[in-house]
């Protein structure tokens, strides 16, 4: 119960609760000593990386580690291989060689994948979509209450039971989210899940994501287009250039993040610096 | 999709309640200015009997059984030829979208004998099955078999990749995949094949039963053209008729009751 409350507050309680009296500050210290208790994310270390297409070589040598529940997001021109990727992360695709592990045996409830489109059944009320999510527990007993949780979190409870062409793009993609976590993922991958989305909704749902992220403690790899974006929500940004990592930037700005900022900004214009020279060279 | 979406009139256009009446004004009109028109003597009842003494005729007919005993013949066998020749096409289609062994082995084969016309067997099926009833049962469920099976067939192709990728990604088995992805995906196809399939169920029965049989509604009519019986021929043309759009309502029903999720059957 309490959780469900503390998780429909408003977006805005983000932004504005370093203003608030003594009271708040209680509520922030115990959700973060909770999220240390839940910190669930999985450290990711990838090495040697390669992957191509017939004679297209995407990836030449992939270097990474990702401490468990870090932020990460990847940014790079379009064709440079983040979706591919994303797409070897979550183990949809093979590769010619390196490795990828997760520091330990990895069920495929661990890892969840959240795409542009929302990809969810026509033919299924929106609560049917997010059990969807639960794997291989679809049908265990508990699964419409972890599915209305799940709802709760993305603040979707009264669309339970409509069908998803009835709803907005934000709303889909927030039934998508809600499907992603309802398994409690300990790695979650989004290849741009908020590019489809207008600027306003866009904002509202990068809160959401961070919100669920600090809840739940999971390991989050973000592939964006908006440099902006980025620097808002991750830990550390990555520039993939020449199916390498080109630049490795890490975010320190303290969070609740405002948006912005001169810090931010300031960080946004080198990042797209390094993202238009290697336009240039090419 | 966004093509029903264009067609589908705007609130304001629709009156609901009388949504269901309505369609029935202009076959109304028509045989009122049918009845009119014979009566006066403008049509001659040698071409075409006034509507009373179709009803009339339908009436006779009903009193001696005869009526009823005809149209059961011929709703048994479009019913049996329909299951037999749809559940076939269905099965087809399913294995040939499912699997790519099945439809290397079987889909050009299909695709080749879709064009001879199936009525065209009639003069073989009748050196085959003489007037029998398997002769009728086999020409309905040949006429059926192909739209529910190419319908079948493109709707399961057609399912989004996205969403079967998304079924995997979440852990499904392939039965679950056919259950909650595939099979719904695949539905409003093989609903166009039913409409499709009703159609031509219709038609090949009336051919079927003028040319070889020795009952059902066909039959009847064929009968009463050796007698002049105008009137009865033109009431089993009717009855046909009323057949053909009861079965396409019970399938639209169906349709709605089933594909409940999609925009168009969407109650607006
Ligand atoms: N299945 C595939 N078969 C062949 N080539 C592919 C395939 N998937 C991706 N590629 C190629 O790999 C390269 C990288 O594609 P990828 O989708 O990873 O790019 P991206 O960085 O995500 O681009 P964008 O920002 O536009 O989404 C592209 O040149 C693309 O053509
Ligand atoms: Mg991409």
């Amino acid at each position: 119960m309490q959780t469900a409350l503390r998780t429909t507050l408003p977006e805005t309680e983000l932004a504005s609760r370093a203003n608030f009296v003594p009271q708040a500050r209680v509520v922030r210290e115990e959700r973060q000593e909770e999220r240390q208790a839940q910190t669930t994310g999985l450290p990711l270390s990838i090495r040697g990386l390669r992957k191509s297409f017939v004679d297209n070589e995407v990836l030449r040598g992939i270097d990474l580690h990702i401490p468990a529940g870090q932020f990460v997001a990847i940014v790079g021109k379009s064709g440079c291989g983040k979706s591919t990727l994303l797409r070897l992360i979550a183990g949809l695709e093979k590769f010619e060689a390196g490795s990828i592990s997760f520091g330990q045996d990895v069920q495929p409830e661990d890892i969840r994948v959240m795409f542009q489109e929302p990809r969810l059944l026509p033919w299924a009320r929106v609560l049917a979509n997010v059990e969807v999510g639960l794997g291989r527990d679809r049908s265990s007993g508990d699964a419409h209450a972890r599915a209305e949780k799940a709802l709760t979190e993305v603040g979707l409870a009264d669309k339970r039971d409509q069908w998803p062409s009835v709803l907005s793009g934000g709303q889909k993609q927030r039934v998508a989210l809600g499907r992603a976590l309802v398994s409690r993922p300990r790695v979650l991958a989004f290849d741009e899940p908020l590019g489809a989305l207008d600027a306003l909704t866009r904002i509202s749902m990068q809160r959401l994501l961070e919100r669920v992220w600090r809840d739940q403690g999971f390991t989050a790899i973000l592939v964006t287009h908006d440099v902006s974006e980025a620097v808002a929500l991750a830990d550390r940004v990555l520039v993939i250039d020449e199916g390498r990592i080109a630049h490795d930037v890490t975010v320190n700005a303290a969070r609740p993040r405002e948006r912005g900022s001169a810090e931010l900004a300031s960080l946004e214009g080198s990042i797209l610096s390094h993202l238009l020279s290697a336009e240039d060279r090419t | 999709m966004s093509l029903i979406d264009s067609v589908s009139l705007p609130r304001s256009f629709r009156l609901p309640r009388v949504d269901g009446l309505i369609q029935w004004i202009v076959p109304l009109a028509i045989i009122a200015i049918w009845q009119v028109a014979s009566v006066t003597g403008f049509v001659p009842t040698r071409v075409l009997p006034a509507p009373s003494d179709v009803v009339l005729a339908g009436w006779k007919l009903l009193l001696s059984g005869e009526l009823v005993r005809n149209i059961w013949v011929s709703f048994w066998r479009a019913s049996i030829g329909f299951l037999i020749g749809g559940g076939i096409g269905f099965a087809f289609g399913l294995a040939n979208g499912l699997s790519q062994l099945s439809a290397k082995l079987t889909d050009t084969t299909l695709q080749m004998v879709r064009n001879v016309p199936h009525l065209a067997l009639i003069p073989l099926v009748i050196l085959w099955f003489g007037i029998d009833e398997s002769a009728k049962l086999f020409l309905v469920a040949l006429g059926v078999f192909f739209p529910i099976y190419l319908n079948t067939l493109h709707g399961i192709r057609t399912v989004d990749p996205q969403l079967i990728e998304m079924g995997r990604i979440y852990g499904m088995t392939d039965s679950e995949l056919f259950r909650r992805v595939i099979f719904p995906g695949a539905l409003p196809s093989i609903f166009v094949g039913i409409r499709f399939a009703l159609g031509i169920m219709w038609l090949t029965l009336i051919v079927a039963e003028t040319i070889a049989a020795s009952s059902g509604l066909g039959y009847m009519a064929m009968q009463a053209r050796e007698f002049m019986l105008i009137d009865v021929v033109v009431l089993s043309i009717l009855i046909y008729a009323l057949l053909g759009k009861l079965a396409d309502s019970a399938s639209r029903v169906l349709e709605r009751l089933t594909l409940s999720w999609h925009p168009a059957f969407q109650k607006r």
